[in-house]
This record gives C-alpha cells, structure tokens and sequence, in this order.
C-alpha cells in the first residue's frame, strides 16, 4: 500500500479551503447586477386564498417585480414531480396532487411560498414583501399521519380522498398469517418514527443567470445532484431545453439527502430571471430552512414478530403510516416502500414478512429521504423487535440474534433483496469484544452506587446502499437510471482530471477518489483532479445519495481507467516499437515483457497527445476515457452497533458512556474518511434517540422551528466511539465497497432506545427520549431500584 | 432588520439624554439577546443607544463585602475574575454556564439581567444572593426587580450600572440545561449568609425566576441538602412545554436545589 494509495488514511484534500474559509458555496458567487429574491410565505398551515394584493409592495423602493402562482401558471411553468411511481395493493397509481412552484388558490402548510419579491437588496425585498397582502380564508389543518385518513379529516388536496397517496404492500400476507397463526410467542410493539429536520450546515440557495444574448439560462445550486436537476427543471417543469440550461453545484455545505431534491425556490429563481433580466439569488436563512426543507423519517408503525419455542424467527409482519407532508417530493414515494419494507429481513433468515404502507398528505413540510431513507425506519422496526422479543423469552438478546443470523450467501429474503455477501456473527462477536460486554454486569453494579442506572442496547443492522441496477430499479417504479459515469482526462503532462457524475458535499471524494487514480495508474496523488457538480463539464451523472459515490460512482472510474490502460498500451507499443500484446503495465511504468525497455505514465500520455510515433490511420490521438457504470445488485454493508449508557434516576438524563461500531463496509479507500462517517452517522442517530424530533402544533405551525426549541446533538453529548471493521468484499462491483455513509445513522437509534429500556426496564419508549421523556417513564415503570 | 440610528454615547448622563430623545430607542449592550429578535423582524427600535464606550461600566471589583460588577461586564469576564473565584466561586460559576464562547464573550451581566429572559441564569443570582441592582436614579433589591417574564422594576430610560452582590460564604449554582437552546430549562441557586438563607429558581416558574420560601425555611435548622430530603413543590404555576412538564420541572427543583446545597458544602 502506498502513502496515498487504497487503505491509506490521506488527510483530505478538500479542507484547506474550507477551513481556512475559502470554499465557493452558492452564497459566495456573485454575478453583476444580481439581485435578491425574498419570498411572502403562508403563516397557515391550511387556507385558502381569497386574493393577492401586490400594488402596494411593487412600490416599495428597490422592488423590481413582485410575482405570483397565477403569473407562473400563465407562463406555463410546471409543477414539481414525484419522480418514483407506486402502486397500491389495488394496482391504482399514487395519488400525486399539483405541487407548484409557488401557491395558487391555497396553502398546504406554513411556509408555503406564495409570493417572491425581486428587489435589489435583501432588507427592500423584505420590507417589500411585508406589503404584499394575502387574504386566507384559513381551514382546519391536519398534521399526525395517524389522523389523517379518518373520516372527517380536513381534506388538502381535492381529489385526493381521505388524504391517502397509496396503500402499498409487500410480502405474502397468507404465508404470515399462518405462521403467526403457529408461533410459539409473538412480540407486538408501536413504534413511532420520529419526523426529523436535516440542518444542513449551508442552508439552501439558488441564483439563477438568464442570458439574453443566447437564451440560456444558469442556475447555481445547493444541489447533491445537479445533472437530475437540470433534467427535472427542462424537461417536467419545462423552464428550458436541457441544452439551454447549465446547473451548477459548486461547493456544498452537507446535504443528508435534503439537497436531492428539486425545490420551489430554485424553479422562481429561473423563472424570475428571465423575467427581469437580471441575475436572481435566493439563500434560506435558517428560520426559513426549518420550514422548507424535506425533513425525513414521520412514520406511525404497528410491528409483530412471531418466534417458535427456540427464539427462531417464523415471520414479521408491520404496518406503517408514512407522512409525506404537504406535496410529494422528488423521491418520498420511494422512501416508505422500497427503501424500507425490502430491509424488513434485517440480519436474519425469516421465512415469511409482510408489509402494508400507507402513504397520506398533511399539513406539514414536504418530507422525502434522509441520511439512511427508510433503512433506518427498517432497522427501527427489525432491532427493536428483536430485542423485546428476548427479553420477553428470556434469551440473551445477542444469543436470540444469533440463532437467526443469515449465514449463507447469496441469500434471498421474502422481500425482494438477495444478499450477496456479509459475515454478521463476525462483526457482532468483534463489538462483543470491543464493547467488553462481558465486563458488563460488574459495571452496572458500579453505576447503580452512582445513582445510575445503566443499559445496554444491540442494534445489527443491514442496509442496502449503492442502489442499483437501473433495470431493476426501474421495474420497482424508478423514474431514472442509477448508474454512475465517470470521464478519465489524461493530460499531455501526465496529469489527470477525473470528470464523476458522483456529487460531494462532505464526503471527501476530492481525496478518495484521487486515491483510487493515483494507486490504478501509479502517479502522484496531487497528479489528480476531481471535477464534478457541473453539467457543462460532467456530461451526465446521477448524484450522491444512498452510501452510492464509492460502490458506483468509483466503479465507473474503475472502468475508465481499465480503458486508459487498454488506449496507453497502444501508445505505448509504438513508442517502445513493440507488440501492443508484450506491453506489461505496473506502478506507473510500461515495460515490454522480457526486457528492460520501458517508458514512463507520463512519457506515454505527451506521445499519446504529440502523436508522433503514429499515424492517424493506425491510433486516434489522445487519450480520454469515459464510462457509464451499472452494477448488478445493491450492496449490503452491516455491521453491530453497542451502546452503553446510564440513566440519572433523579432526572432521567441519559450519558452514553460507550459506543462500539463494528462495520463491514467491504473495500476501504481511506480509513480516516471512513471513520468519520461512521461518527457523523452515530451522531445523527444519537440525535434522532435522545433530542432531535420536528413538532406540529394541532394548527400545524411548527413549534420546534430554531435551535432554541429543535434540539441537535452537540459534540459533548457523545463520547469517543470505538470504531471496528470487518470485511467481506461486495461482488456486485469492481472495487468490493459497499458504502459508509449512512450505517451510523441506520444503527445508532435502535442500539440507544435498546439500551435506555434495557436500563429502566420498560418495553418501550418513544423517540426522542429526551430527560424529561426517561425520567416520565421512570415514574411509570416498577419502583426502578438503583442498587 | 429594520434600519435605526446608531448612537454610541461614552457617560452614562449622555446615554440617558439620548434615550430621552428616542422615545422608541434601545440600549444595547452585548446584543446577544437584542440582535436576534432584530434580525427576525420582531423588534423594531428607532435608535440603539451602544454602551460598550461608556466609561465605569465593567469591571468585577470587591468592595467591602459585596462584589460589585459593572453592567457592561461580559460573562466570561464576570467567570473568569479571580476576585469573584477567591470569595464566591458559586457566583463565578453562573456565567460560565452560559451559552457558548461566543456569547460569554459579548453578553453582559446588565443585559442579561434587564432582559429577564424566564430561563436565563444570572436572575437566579440575584435573586439567590439578595444582590442590589445599581441603576442611574436608584438602588433596587433583587427581590423587587425581577418582576415577571421579561419584565424588571426598569422604568422607561433606566440603566442599569452595576450589580451588587453580597458576599456569600456558602453559595452554589446548579442547572439543568434545556436541551436546545442551552439556557436553564431549570437552575437553582442557594446561597447562606448568616442568617440568610436563600433558594433561587429560574427557567422552572410561568412567571420568571422565585424564591422557593418552604426550602429557606427547612434549611434554616441546618443548610444541608439532607433538610429538604423528601420536600417538593407544587407543579402548579410552573412552565409547560414540548420540553417539559410543570411535574417534570417542580421535579427538578427539588433535587436540583439538593445537588446545589452539596456544592455549596463542599
Ligand atoms: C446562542 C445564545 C445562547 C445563550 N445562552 C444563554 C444561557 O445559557 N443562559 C443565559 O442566561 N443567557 C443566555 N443567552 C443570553 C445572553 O446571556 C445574552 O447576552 C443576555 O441575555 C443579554 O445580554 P446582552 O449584553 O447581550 O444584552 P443585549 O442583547 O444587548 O440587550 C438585552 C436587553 O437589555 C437591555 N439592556 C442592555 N443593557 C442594559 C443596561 N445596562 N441597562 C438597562 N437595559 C439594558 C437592552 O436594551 C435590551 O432590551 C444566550 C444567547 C445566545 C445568543
């Protein structure tokens, strides 16, 4: 292994710049004669709009226009889409309601954009839009999931009934019955998944440049996926051709999945740009943030497990309520059904699972996938289960899940995913290991002299990432491929850029992916450059979400570099006068077999450019590579989360005192960028257990909507983690990555609420267990005895 | 923000003269609690009259027996003054538990004190030591000041100048931090100087901070946490929100005034 090559733990590239505060994020270009866009945002959760009065606000000094919905529907500017179709149990399509860019004749939810004011500074457009006046004519909102489909529920969009966008299932619903029918024990519980906002560190932006000159149209984004955006802003919403209009994702601050999406501010900003002529930028402050972005999870579930008399799993079968907020969002179909159902086997072989999902409207943000999308829901269910069901049999909880680990590969589970490889009694006998579990009871015998009381909680989770093929994506109901492209641009020089449809916003692909060129061709690592996030340079790419740049996006390098070394050896055997077939290629050198003639990377990539030792007819100059990636299935990292904590009798508050994550995440690149989504993810997860959770009021105004009231894991609420590995290669790709950056997030909160019902000795309790939460809990359960 | 007028006046007589004249004018001190609410539209003062120039106004000094602190004295100033951590490290402890760096950094003792934000902490102080608010026309007890959520005895132009504390021999903070926002969700201050005995509440009570009289009483035999063994408060009139109940903070009170009587014996 070299200094910069796989495996090595290369400090990354990427943060010089942004710690030394010289990143470029959409806030940071500017454009001449740009202006602001600000936007009049319903205070209403559900209204109608009586009329929209802008007289007054184009008045107002610095305003250069004030738009509206009804001026967008004249110029025909279409809707946001849903991109993923799904179909009930009936056979009928969703049921996907009009989302346009701005609202016309009614509000779904606060902060529904129903105005833009475009002016030349931001405090005129706010002044400004302090004018416009909106007549609601204001209804009865709807915001629990588990309400909404009752007879007599407000009713948000108008034809769509009972507020429900698909009953979907999956699984043989006989087979299961039966099995319950049969078990031994059966373990029941309800669970709520709570509804998170994803806080990007950078908030959304957008600036859009209309080009009169050529009519083209550029629009800067925080986007982790700029190619899908251009093609959803051409060619659903029809603001241009896709030839005419340039999206670029410049540095971007984290994403969790929110920056997927298409969204309506970016689609105004477009459309006002042409309309003014002038450059239009938008960036949400964070008030604005907390209501517009996609939050994630909001599912309502009732999950049962049935077990024979040796703690075997016979079957599992759940029914889930999923909020998709106001208006579908670009992927949110997908999030409840195929990234989540299809995960119900977890780790385990069980012969029969089925599960029903109901989709439903209400009055709330948008919510659509984030980090982890419908496994960690998945996991929620499958660890929780698990868990409760060997405490009430009285088996150990690691010994119940061994009994049931998948042990042969591939293997298929009775819901559509077929694992390929894994290792799972490996990376829970590691954690169990490394978490000194063993040690366990002496240590809550210590705890409770403290006047604490101290839990431990499993979570062995699977997750599928990477995910792929598009062929078998697309019969699940994907509107795209989800390939991954990658263009290799030798330079005359011998220096390389890499061209990756892949989109990094935190994820250190700068330095990864350079890794991977500098070790496949034996050049320097500084020798390599990573282009991505613009679709002017990037011809075509899918973007960065489900754990996928490194099993897909790095397998497309993969090939373009196998094409590089194929286009090379031809240059190379006219340079060395030999047979293409004796050019032997190592560590960056080309020799002919046999002999000491050789000539170097870079002599071999200026004769491939000079093109003086051939002639056109016998090799085309250059030497530039491009390929489209596929796999052939999904990857499946999993691995075994342990958390230890203690519980403060007096307060409930919860101390996490130790974390062991032990990992299969396949092939490693850089360990250290590895390491650091695993703790990024843990810490998410750790949120989403113990503080983070997105409340409605019954009017549905968001109640939690600043960080004074909406509660996010700070650094000292952790401690340092113990990070293991193992690894089985993926088979599905050239490399054997399966992906890392969700598993924390995945794993983490069922391990938490594992181990604080581990502590208090109850069943359950909701997420988020927050102080207040445990200590309330507490007074319920049996006189909780400390020693 | 709106816009306003930006004075920044270097005496105290100057500063009162230009809030006369700005009827709808603010004093700004730190501007970590002013700012915010600017920012977001929901104040929208005509004029803001800086302090940070005027002279006498910060510095942590001991005088007699009572520590004087200067309004514009920032909180880590106010933490980490080795005059304040020789006499009454209890008091020292108050504003090192605020917020982050950056804000102990800008906010002031005057500020925070003046704002009377429900859940901020320097109020248990006051109230918890029997300090004395120093303003340009008066003196005025702790246990007259603080007179409801966000609102003081302060009358319209009123500056507070400095703050005088008493010496404690035994004093201790202890806060429960809301989980968000890092203010005290509840934090309760103790304190004995001689025969005076004094628990002090923030964040938990509808109506900003308060004594609670029936622990001072129990204390009395003997300042020990031991004396309050057993004894709660109603949860009646406590605050109610997403992040707590009034059971939950009546609840706190208790064994968060236990845990500060052990500090403060310690
Ligand atoms: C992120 C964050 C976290 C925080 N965490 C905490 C916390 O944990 N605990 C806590 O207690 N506080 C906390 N605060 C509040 C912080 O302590 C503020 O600094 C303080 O409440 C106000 O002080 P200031 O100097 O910033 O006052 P400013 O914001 O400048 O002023 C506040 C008000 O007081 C008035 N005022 C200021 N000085 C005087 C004076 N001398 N005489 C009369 N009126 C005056 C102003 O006109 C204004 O109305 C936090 C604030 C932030 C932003």
């Amino acid at each position: 292994m070299s200094a910069t090559g796989i495996g090595a733990s290369v400090r990354r590239k990427e943060d010089f710049r942004f710690i030394t505060g010289q990143g470029q994020y959409t806030d940071d270009v500017t454009r001449p004669g740009e202006t602001r866009a600000v936007f009049v945002r319903s205070p209403h959760a559900h209204a109608k709009i009586r009329s929209i009065d802008v007289s007054a606000a184009k008045k107002m000094p610095g305003v250069i226009d004030v738009l509206t919905g009804a001026q967008l529907a004249t110029d025909k500017i279409g809707n946001l889409i849903c991109g993923w179709m799904i179909h009930s149990k009936d056979g009928s399509p969703m049921k996907m309601a009009a989302h346009p860019a701005l609202a016309s004749g009614k509000v779904n939810c606060v902060g529904d954009a129903v105005a833009v004011v475009i002016a030349e500074t931001i405090a005129q457009g706010k002044d400004a839009a302090e004018k416009v006046k909106v007549d609601y004519e204001v209804l009865p909102a709807v915001v629990d999931p588990a309400k909404a489909q009752a007879k007599g529920a407000p009713q948000i969009h108008p034809d769509i009934v009972n507020n429900t966008i698909y009953q979907w299932h999956l699984g043989e619903k006989k087979d299961v019955d039966a099995a319950f029918a049969a078990a031994k024990h059966v373990t029941r519980l309800d669970i709520v998944n709570n509804r998170l906002v994803p806080n990007a560190m950078e908030p959304r932006a957008a600036l859009a440049d209309y080009d009169a000159g050529t009519d083209n149209l550029t629009l800067w984004n925080t986007s982790q996926n700029p190619h899908v955006a251009r093609l959803v802003i051409s060619a659903f919403i029809g603001m241009a051709p896709e030839h005419k209009l340039r999206v670029i994702a410049p540095d971007v601050g984290g994403g969790f999945g929110s920056k997927i999406f298409i969204y309506p501010e970016e689609v105004v900003c477009l459309w006002a740009s042409r309309k003014v002529k002038r450059p239009v930028k938008w960036t949400s402050d964070r008030s604005e943030a907390f209501l517009t972005d996609a939050h994630g999870r909001d599912h309502v579930t009732h999950a049962e497990m049935a077990l024979d008399a040796n703690g075997k799993i016979l079957a599992l079968r759940a029914k889930t309520i999923a909020n998709l907020g106001a208006y579908m969002s670009t992927f949110s179909s997908s999030v409840p059904t195929y990234l989540y159902a299809t995960l119900l086997s977890g780790q385990y072989n069980i012969p029969s699972i089925y599960c029903e999902v109901d989709a439903v409207y209400t009055n709330t943000a948008p919510v659509d996938a984030y980090r982890g999308a419908g496994r960690p829901e998945a996991t929620f269910v499958v660890e929780r289960l698990v868990e409760v069901a060997a405490r009430q049999m009285g088996i150990d909880p690691a010994d119940l899940r061994r009994r049931n680990f998948i042990t042969a590969f591939p293997h298929q589970t009775p819901v559509i995913m077929a694992y390929d490889a894994g290792d799972y009694n490996a990376s829970l006998k590691k954690a169990l290991e490394i978490a000194d579990v063993k040690g366990f009871a002496k240590r809550k015998r210590e705890a409770a002299r403290h006047g604490k009381l101290r839990g431990l909680g499993y979570s062995t989770y699977i997750e599928a990432c990477g995910i792929a093929p598009s062929q078998a994506v697309g019969s699940l109901g994907a509107g795209v491929g989800l390939w991954e492209s990658a263009e290799v641009r030798v330079n005359p020089t011998g220096s390389v850029e890499v061209l990756t449809g892949s989109h990094a916003h935190g994820q250190g692909h700068e330095t990864t992916f350079a890794q991977l060129v500098s070790e496949r061709l034996g050049i320097p690592f500084e020798n390599v450059s990573i282009v991505h996030g613009d679709t002017d340079k990037v011809q075509f790419g899918m973007g960065t979400y489900g754990s996928r740049s490194g099993a897909v996006g790095m397998s497309a390098i993969v090939k373009a570099l196998d094409k590089i070394e194929i286009k090379a050896k031809k240059v190379a055997a006219f340079m060395l006068e030999a047979a293409e077939g004796d050019i032997e290629f190592k560590d960056g050198k080309f020799t002919v077999a046999g002999t000491d003639k050789s000539a170097a990377f870079g002599d071999v990539a200026l004769n491939a450019y000079i093109a003086h030792k051939f002639t056109g007819a016998e090799l085309e100059p250059g030497l530039k590579e491009t390929s489209f990636y596929d796999p052939t299935n999904f990857t499946f990292p999993a691995g075994c989360h342990i958390c230890e904590l203690d519980v403060d009798i007096e307060t409930g508050k919860v101390d996490i005192v130790n974390w062991t994550a032990v990992d299969d995440f396949g092939t490693i690149i850089n360990p250290m960028i590895v390491e650091g989504q695993v703790h990024g993810g843990i810490a998410q997860g750790v949120g989403q257990a113990l503080m983070e959770g997105a409340v409605y009021d019954k009017n549905g105004q968001l109640v939690t909507g600043s960080m004074m009231d909406y509660t996010m894991p700070r650094a000292h609420d952790l401690p340092s983690f113990h990070v293991g590995l193992t690894e089985t290669k993926a088979p599905s790709n050239p490399l054997g990555m399966k992906g890392c950056g969700e598993a924390g997030a995945i794993a983490s909160p069922a391990a938490v609420i594992n181990a604080i019902t581990d502590a208090i000795g109850t069943e359950n309790i909701a997420m988020p267990a927050t102080a207040s939460a445990v200590w309330t809990a507490l007074q319920k359960s049996q006189a909780p005895k400390a020693a | 923000m709106y816009n306003f007028t930006f004075h920044r006046p270097t005496t105290v007589r100057q500063a009162a003269g230009l809030l006369a004249r700005n009827p709808d004018g603010k004093l700004l001190a730190g501007g970590h609690s002013l700012l915010p609410v600017m920012k977001q539209r929901l104040a929208q003062p005509s004029a803001l009259v800086d302090l940070s120039l005027v002279e006498g106004m910060t510095g942590v000094e001991l005088k007699g027996r009572s520590v004087v602190i200067g309004a514009m004295t920032r909180h880590a100033d106010v933490a980490n003054s080795q005059v304040l951590k020789d006499v009454m490290p209890g008091l020292a402890a108050v504003p090192g538990s605020i917020g982050d760096p950056q804000v102990r950094n800008r906010g002031t003792i005057g500020g925070s004190i003046a704002n009377n934000d429900p859940n901020a902490d320097y109020p248990a102080a006051c109230l918890g030591l029997g300090a004395t608010i120093i303003t340009n026309k008066r003196r005025i007890a702790a246990d007259d000041f603080f007179t409801g959520m966000f609102s003081t005895a302060l009358e319209e132009g009123e500056i507070i100048v400095k703050i005088s504390f008493p010496v404690a021999k035994k004093c201790a903070y202890e806060k429960f931090k809301h989980p968000a926002s890092g203010f005290a969700l509840v934090g309760v201050f103790v304190s004995k100087r001689g025969p005076d005995i004094r628990v002090a509440v923030t964040g938990a009570g509808s109506n900003g901070v308060f004594r609670v009289k029936s622990f001072e009483e129990a204390l009395k035999k003997r300042f020990s946490p031991k004396s309050i063994e057993g004894m709660s408060i109603p949860a009646t009139g406590m605050n109610a929100d997403i992040h707590a109940s009034p059971e939950y903070r009546a609840h706190l009170v208790a064994v968060l005034a236990r845990r500060a009587l052990a500090k403060a014996n310690a």
